[in-house]
């Protein structure tokens, strides 16, 4: 569904993420592991086109991404959670779900029904619809980010690092939530740095270090992986 | 919008409809009116600074665009005003979509420095452009808006009104616009052009909308000015009228929409009280400019829109707080 093949990014003269190879298949959980700085977040920057490679080819449903623009991206079914829960603080939770589905905008009733499939996916949220985005607690704004990239219906959904700055009750709760989102049907790109909940879910995950991959498998590899375990499971 | 604010807005249209029947002074009349066409203008600006979060200060050039197309479209060109006025609309939107097209590769600062370029390249050419504008001679005789049957706008206060009903337009075009999904969007590429891309906005797009709209809005007001003043010269494109603008937002509150009506009146009124300081005035102004920008970035109407916010959320909290433990465990 989606490869990057031989990606690099630069900025400037500092290579960010360099010769990249990622693939991820239709109905797939695949996470992005790696510290802060290790080149997820440019990576997810680079597939949503904000920053374009300076090296190789992205792929979708086999089409280059390469020269499309970013809010094109997001029409051919590419969804982004920002990393940090980036909302529009002023505006009400439903008015942020709505700008979510902007790319359908012409079409009210399937808005309707996405508004109510993130309503039931996240009851919380209906009980706040008309509250400031800014007023929800971090969990909450979470759920609405999450939400909010839900109703843009991407075929291919990327979440940067869903579970940061949360209990870990609540991070139980997101990966639920994530894993139901998939089984409906929509695959999922997931960048992390908690390895543990992460990967159970995945299908299969790449670890990066220094703007590379280090390492990747599937899920089970990883977990058994002894440096893996070292560096973000801590056992 | 809450019963209260329906009352004070519908209040203060009727005040301003009634205001030439109760002021038998003249003078009052045409400082109301010239408030009124400031103010468009000022809307014009707030949309592409206030709500998009780009500053442009090629504003007066848009104004001046306006004013000089009405005027020689009636003057030279003898039109009849009502198609000048939509003409002069169309060049101001055109002109303002290449000067767009170019300023909005750039952002935040450079933006508004490029925007102050094009401003002043604006003012240049209609004051060094003889053989059209008449330079610095300017443009005199420019007739009033002709009649519309039985309507005539000979008079100051048939004036006032027509300015008038073109600014309740205009009121009317911004709260449309800005309580809509355009509105909204406008938002959320002020607040993050990044966030706004990756819900599938196109930012240059919506950008260069705004900045078309906004400019022709300027030009509206340089028209109404035009027409009204009769006589025009290059000053009015002169960078002094941007800040002006630009001050009389900031007063009022960027990005809020009655912020340019509060603004404008309380600078212009301000200004008028204050004239037996002559030039020394912009030593109250300067100062007390500066102390608001840096307590109350978001002017006045921003700012009371702000303690209003607080109060009521202060007691949703203080209900909250009565309740018993277990219904606010949430979050």
């Amino acid at each position: 569904m989606l490869s990057l093949k031989n990606i690099s990014v630069k900025y400037g003269s500092f290579a960010a993420i360099h010769d990249i190879n990622i693939e991820v298949k239709e109905g797939e959980i695949v996470v992005l592991l790696g510290s802060n700085g290790a080149g997820k977040s440019t990576t997810f920057r680079t597939i949503s086109g904000l920053s374009k490679p300076s090296v190789g080819e992205i792929l979708f449903e086999g089409k280059s991404l390469n020269r499309v623009s970013a809010d094109k991206i997001v029409q051919l079914g590419i969804g982004q959670c920002p990393e940090g829960r980036k909302l529009f603080p002023a505006m009400s939770v439903q008015e942020n779900l709505r700008m979510g589905a902007y790319v359908h905008r012409r079409k009210k009733d399937e808005i309707k029904k996405s508004l109510e499939h993130v309503y039931n996916l996240f009851p919380i949220l209906r009980d706040k619809k008309d509250d400031a985005a800014g007023s929800l607690s971090g969990g909450q704004q979470q759920m609405l980010a999450i939400g909010r990239a839900l109703m843009s219906k991407p075929k291919l959904m990327l979440l940067d690092e869903p579970s940061v700055g949360l209990a870990p009750l609540i991070v139980e709760q997101m990966f639920e939530v994530i894993q139901q989102i998939n089984r409906e049907g929509t695959t999922i790109l997931l960048a992390e740095q908690n390895a543990n909940a992460a990967l159970k879910i995945a299908d299969k995950g790449y670890v990066f270090e220094n703007g590379s991959i280090v390492l990747q498998g599937s899920s089970a590899e990883l977990f058994a992986n002894d440096e893996v375990r070292k560096a973000y499971i801590g056992a | 919008m809450s019963k209260i604010q329906r009352i004070v807005i519908l209040g203060l249209i009727l005040f301003a409809i009634v205001f030439p029947l109760i002021s038998n002074n003249d003078y009052f009349i045409h400082v109301m009116t010239l408030s009124f066409i400031w103010m468009i203008g000022v809307y014009g600006l707030n949309l592409l600074a206030g709500y998009t979060g780009y500053l442009s200060l090629a504003h007066a050039g848009f104004f001046a665009i306006g004013a000089y197309s009405l005027g020689l479209l009636t003057v030279k060109a003898e039109m009849n005003f009502w198609p000048a006025l939509l003409l002069s609309l169309i060049i101001t939107g055109v002109l303002g979509f290449f000067a767009g097209l170019i300023s909005l590769r750039t952002k935040e600062h450079f933006f508004a420095i490029y925007t102050l370029c094009v401003g002043y390249i604006i003012y240049l050419v209609i004051d060094k452009w003889d053989s059209l504008t008449e330079g610095v001679r300017g443009l005199i005789g420019i007739p009033a808006p002709a009649n519309i049957g039985p309507l005539s706008f000979e008079t100051l206060q048939s004036h006032y009104y027509l300015v008038l009903f073109f600014l309740l337009l205009v009121v009317l075009i911004m709260y449309r616009i800005v309580h809509s999904l355009s509105g909204r969007t406008y938002i959320a590429i002020r607040n993050s052009e990044d966030l706004a891309q990756t819900i599938g906005i196109s930012t240059m797009k919506n950008k260069l909308t705004v900045f078309v709209i906004s400019t022709v809005i300027a030009g509206l007001s340089g028209a109404l000015y035009a027409s009204f003043v009769r006589f025009i010269g290059p000053d009015i494109g002169s960078i002094a009228i941007v800040f002006d603008f630009l001050t009389y937002l900031l007063v009022g509150g960027l990005g809020t929409l009655s912020g340019p009506i509060v603004g404008t009146l309380l600078i212009v009124v301000l200004s008028q009280r204050l004239q037996f300081l002559q030039d020394y005035r912009m030593l109250v102004f300067g100062p007390v400019l500066t102390l608001l920008i840096i307590f109350y970035p978001r002017g006045i109407v921003g700012t009371a829109a702000a303690w209003g916010q607080k109060r009521r959320s202060s007691v949703h909290k203080t209900r909250l707080n009565n309740l018993p433990e277990e219904q606010v465990k949430e979050g």
